[in-house]
């Protein structure tokens, strides 16, 4: 890993994957020191605000060089289960894309054992990964101005699912009508960076 | 008894921030608040609140303001004229307000957001821990139209501080220098580049916005072209978007991106960027 400056109340740790990024993030969030005002974890790296008058930088990056990352053998971590319908109207063109059956395609994105490595492009957008989940799937040529909230989609190498309507370049899948973002629950995200995620089909 | 005030006009834009909501950015939410935070602190202190209570942000002018019980507001950040009741209300100074009577704030002549406290707070509900207005993710009080209730809280316990003048400078017009220091993807850009971010002088962007300010001059080239897998920001990042443009971030800014960052804006100097009016001229230098 290397530690890169960002300005004077923040660094940037950077890791060598996606896998040991989460695990970093979850020891980091575990040993979190006064001071530390937000991690915000992201595809290869994890960001870490101080204020600097509580956790000066260089006490900061020595926390960071010195926390050795949780393994997910070691702590699996809370398992989320998302109910999916897979009647999403991009289902068939991506199997097609994958050269899979539509049933083949329901199967490996239902039994894959996903991970949520970040939130981010809007409020609770988890994006997941696994390692079971190879599928470099393009993103649609051009984005739906208005992708409904609750849409299951996958996009380059991630599955996600959209907590509110916005616009949407991912292709979706099926839906859920799991309550992905609530404002009025603690924490607001039903997925959140280290959790498990299976998607369970609804025959 | 409730007390609160009324939209007349809401002029450009008008909103509720307190100090913002912490401790999210890893959910996506980013802590938006008031851009510039310390006109909010002090304005609360003028008027006896604490100093994270919700105020309105105010972009550039034309808002008028009613309200249903006497009371006491005090105007920060932007310098113009503000009348109320055919008197002038002067920045930075606790003001009684009769009930009934109309505050209308003209077009700012320094500065581009006034921050106006009013004794009590505004009492909107509390969403995530802030009633800050997050114009990006769309979280807290919608931005205020005409003819909206704005419900205003009792009255702090605390005086209205007996300080006749408050001496803060009103917002430079001139050009405005503001504190850098290096990026994580500082590395990415040639040494013409970083040397140009520093030396040119540049100027701020209409298409502007509490999301971010951008900034208009030379193309910043980039050695590195590969792709950046998407990375956590911060307020006051200068992220450089592939035409080589640099883009200030602001408090509403998304919380992960996946532009290079060549420096970061201090956090002393984060508050000067909410007052920068488009056309203005800024030089950056390394702290």
């Amino acid at each position: 890993m290397r530690v890169l400056p960002y300005g004077d109340r923040a660094l940037l740790a950077e890791y060598g994957d996606a896998e040991e990024t989460i695990a970093a993030y979850r020891a980091l969030e575990a040993t979190r020191p006064p001071g530390v005002v937000a991690l915000v974890p992201a595809a290869r790296t994890v960001l870490v605000r101080v204020e600097p008058t509580a956790l000066t930088l260089g006490n900061a990056e020595r926390w960071v060089r010195e926390t050795e990352p949780i393994e997910s053998e070691d702590d699996p971590g809370a398992l989320v289960v998302i109910p999916v319908h897979y009647d999403g109207p991009d289902l068939s063109d991506t199997a097609d894309l994958l050269g899979m059956s539509v049933a083949g395609l329901i199967a490996a994105h239902s039994a894959a054992d996903w991970r949520c490595g970040f939130v981010g492009f809007s409020p609770g957008f988890g994006y997941l990964s696994a390692a079971d989940w190879a599928h470099e799937v393009p993103r649609l040529a051009t984005s739906r101005p208005r992708v409904p909230a609750g849409s299951v989609a996958v996009a380059a190498g991630f599955a996600g699912v959209y907590p509110r309507e916005s616009p949407g370049g991912w292709r979706i899948l099926g839906r859920t009508d799991a309550d992905l973002w609530d404002v009025d629950r603690t924490p607001p995200a039903l997925l959140i960076p280290g959790a498990r995620v299976r998607f369970e089909a609804i025959p | 008894m409730t007390t609160s005030l009324t939209v007349i006009e809401p002029g450009a834009l008008l909103l509720i921030e307190d100090l913002g909501r912490a401790g999210l950015e890893h959910l996506g939410v980013g802590a938006s608040g008031a851009s510039d935070r310390r006109a909010l602190a002090l304005a609360n202190r003028l008027v006896g609140n604490p100093e994270a209570a919700a105020g309105l942000e105010l972009l550039i002018g034309g808002a008028q303001l009613v309200f249903d019980f006497p009371a006491w507001i005090a105007v920060t950040g932007a310098w113009g004229t503000v009348i109320a009741g055919g008197r002038s209300v002067e920045p930075h100074t606790a003001t009684r307000i009769s009930a009934g009577e109309s505050v209308r704030f003209g077009m700012a002549d320094r500065g581009l957001r006034y921050l106006v406290a009013i004794r009590g707070g505004v009492e909107v509900p509390v969403v995530l821990g802030s009633r800050s207005r997050d114009t990006l993710a769309a979280i807290g009080p919608a931005p205020l139209t005409a003819g909206d209730v704005v419900p205003v809280g009792s009255e702090p316990p605390s005086p209205i501080p007996g300080v006749d003048v408050v001496p803060v400078d009103p917002p430079g017009d001139g050009t405005i220098s503001l504190a850098v220091r290096p990026g994580p993807r500082a590395d990415w850009f040639g040494s013409a580049a970083r040397a140009a971010l520093v030396s040119d002088e540049w100027t701020v962007s209409p298409r502007s916005d509490r999301t971010g300010l951008r900034l208009e001059g030379p193309a910043l080239g980039r050695v590195i072209e590969r792709e950046l897998p998407s990375e956590g920001t911060v307020p006051g990042a200068i992220q450089v978007s592939s035409d080589g443009a640099p883009t200030v971030l602001g408090v509403d800014a998304p919380v992960t991106g996946g532009y290079p960052v060549i420096a970061v804006v201090i956090g002393r100097d984060l508050d000067a960027l909410a007052q920068l009016r488009p056309g203005q001229r800024v030089r950056l230098h390394y702290e």
